[in-house]
């Protein structure tokens, strides 16, 4: 019989990402309810070190699949893998975060087990013992709460920096149990891997997002927003203009045909706040918007607005921030 | 070279929503195809005009769902097929087993679709059909060559980019970037009349509706909480920026 909440403990580079955190906390709680454990799933090359600090975060035990052929994701053999795990172990839940990789791979494990899948979630409930996910769907502009009545497991990808990371408990331990596995036949090759190098958080996963768009008016006055992220330790973000415009890159958009992200706090600079880029930020949890037109759009949703010419209220609050941190 | 283009209609991204009756009302909702599966069938297109062949649409959806079909048709896709599911009670499991069993009716070299639709947007339906149809998949694809019974695609993945090879026939999803659609010409529209546009049902396919049932049970639709208008920062701009400062500190106590 179903039992226990896997959790897809995601790594890259020999770190754990935030979002598996997220998951582990959110687990931890809905498996306190069921009467369940919590377990989570590591795969890659030379990760089992980081099996041990997921007890930590909630994870009672913690399967490590490694291989050589997993260094780099692809979608064959970590399908494969997972879903054999899953198969032998047959968990309630699996959930995984739903970031590239993750999304990638619960489509494919989803279909393979024959189980429904909710992606993108914002929530996780136990309602009447069934789980329950929340949802937004269109955009954001409507959400839903949905179950998996009865195939199994239920699964879903979770919306990372929504949920919260409890604190962790130092010294727990998770039982570490290594898995051979047969990663399979990979018909696809990584001929090439190109990493875009920044200092800075990945905009999925960063506390603090500052944005520009058309009002920028040249990729170089994008040092201005770049400044201001340095002193804030932020990710920067676009709008689909400033990308369209070829000023800076498709993998920064915010929006509807871009990335959905919830920092703590979201500065739109220059950004009208049209609706395809409200959907994209709008579940941040401050909004700041600069822009000159008293009229835009942006500040129906914004915290705090400031109507002004960016180019002299930028460097302004970069200085300022930086004398409030020192 | 044969392509099968995924095309799924989806509400206008500018559609306000509203709810009637606890579900979301369609009523005078205007429809699209799908900005992303617009990227699809222009790269079907693209690989027709380099490779010769020809390219089949395939849609699941109610009757209305006709005009993105003629959509793709204009653009210049070669036939298509509706399957209208006679239900709405469907999830992406039951998307996927009707796409793929309608697939698999075709002779194709490349199936594309979009990474996702901005609507449901569960981004999983095109990886579910290569599932089922044991093919490989490359997703949120940027660039696309076919040579020679392979297909070499740069996609997005996790801080950047991968060049990735795989053999046909495969699944393919265009992200944002991948070109840029065309729009049908009154040409392409007049054509698109007269292209075969096959309009069929789940028994059609040799399927029933409890083979395709949805896994997934929506409990409850709802609309967000609108968010408030806060406060605009008096002064001017460096005094402005000052106080933004202070407030960001002190009162949201954020940075
Ligand atoms: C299907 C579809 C999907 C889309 N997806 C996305 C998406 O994912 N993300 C997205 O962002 N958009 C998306 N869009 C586009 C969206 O509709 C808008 O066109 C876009 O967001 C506008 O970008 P913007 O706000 O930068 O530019 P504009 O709307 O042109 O706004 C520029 C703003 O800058 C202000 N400004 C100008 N100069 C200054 C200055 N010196 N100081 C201060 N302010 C100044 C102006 O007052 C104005 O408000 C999509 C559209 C469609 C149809
Ligand atoms: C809350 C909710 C309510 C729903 N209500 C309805 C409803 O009222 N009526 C109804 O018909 N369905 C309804 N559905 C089902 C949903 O529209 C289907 O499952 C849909 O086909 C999957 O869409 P997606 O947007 O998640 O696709 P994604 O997985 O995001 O789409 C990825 C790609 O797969 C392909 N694709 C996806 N769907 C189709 C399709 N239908 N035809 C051809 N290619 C496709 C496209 O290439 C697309 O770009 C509902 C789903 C949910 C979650």
């Amino acid at each position: 019989m179903a039992k226990g909440i896997l959790v897809f403990a995601e790594q890259r580079d020999g770190k754990i990402k935030k979002v598996t955190y997220e998951l582990l906390s959110a687990s931890k709680k809905i498996a306190n309810q069921l009467g369940e454990e919590v377990s989570a799933v590591l795969v890659g090359k030379g990760v089992s070190a980081l099996a041990n600090g997921l007890g930590e975060y909630g994870a009672d035990k913690v399967y490590v699949i490694e291989n050589d052929a997993l260094e780099n994701y692809t979608t064959d053999a970590y399908t494969n893998v997972v879903a054999d795990l899953v198969k032998q172990n047959e968990p309630t839940a699996f959930l995984l975060g739903c970031s590239i990789t993750g999304r990638d791979l619960a489509a494919q494990v989803a279909q393979r087990l024959d189980t429904g899948l909710l992606t993108d979630c914002i929530n996780v409930a136990v309602e009447n013992g069934q789980i329950v996910f929340t949802r937004p769907i269109y955009a954001g502009k409507a959400i839903i709460t949905a179950t998996i009545p009865e195939a199994r497991p239920v699964m879903a990808t979770i919306r990372p920096n929504v949920l919260p990371v409890d604190e962790p408990q130092a010294g727990k331990s998770a039982e570490v149990i290594n898995v051979s596995a047969n990663v399979g036949s990979i018909r696809t090759t990584v001929k090439d891997v190109i990493r875009q190098v920044s200092a800075r958080p990945e905009l999925t996963e960063a506390d603090v997002i500052v944005s520009g768009g058309r009002g920028m008016k040249g990729p170089e006055n994008f040092k201005l927003l770049e400044d201001l992220a340095d002193v804030l330790g932020a990710a920067v973000g676009a709008s689909r203009a400033a990308v369209d415009a070829g000023w800076v890159p498709q993998s920064i958009q915010v929006g509807q045909t871009g990335k959905t992200v919830s920092p703590n706090l979201y500065l739109a600079a220059g950004i009208s706040g049209a609706i395809q880029h409200l959907a994209g930020m709008s579940s941040s949890k401050i909004i700041v918007a600069v822009n000159k037109d008293a009229e835009a759009n942006i500040f129906k949703s914004a915290d705090y607005g400031v109507v002004g010419d960016l180019f002299e209220v930028l460097p302004v609050l970069t200085q300022e921030i930086k004398k409030l941190k020192a | 070279m044969k392509i099968v283009a995924l095309v799924k209609q989806t509400f206008d991204s500018e559609a306000k929503i509203a709810l009637e009756g606890g579900k979301i009302n369609r009523q005078g909702i205007s429809l699209i195809m799908n900005p992303y599966d617009e990227y699809a069938v222009e790269e079907a297109l693209k690989l027709k005009e380099k490779h010769g062949g020809e390219v089949t649409v395939v849609t699941v959806g109610p009757d209305e769902a006709t005009e993105a079909v003629r959509q793709a048709l204009a653009m210049g896709a070669d036939q298509s097929i509706l399957v209208n599911p006679g239900t709405e009670d469907i999830d992406e499991y039951t998307t996927a087993k009707i796409l793929a069993k309608a697939v698999s009716g075709l002779e194709y070299d490349l199936i594309i679709g979009g990474f996702r639709a901005i609507d449901d947007g569960s981004a999983q339906v095109a990886g579910r059909v290569a599932e089922i149809l044991n093919l490989p998949v490359v997703n949120m694809v940027t660039k696309l060559e076919v040579d020679g019974g392979k297909a070499i695609a740069t996609s997005d993945i996790e801080g950047g980019s991968a060049v990735m090879e795989v053999p046909l026939p495969a699944v393919i999803t265009a992200q944002k970037g991948l070109n840029e659609p065309r729009y049908p010409s009154m040409k392409g529209i007049m054509q698109a009349k007269k292209k075969p546009l096959k309009k069929i049902g789940l028994s059609d396919l040799g399927l029933d509706a409890s083979q395709v049932a949805a896994k997934v049970k929506v409990l409850s639709y709802s609309l967000p909480p609108a968010r408030a208008a806060g406060k605009i920062i008096p002064g001017e701009p460096a005094e402005a920026a000052a106080a933004l400062a202070k407030a960001l500190r002190e009162e949201a106590k954020i940075i």
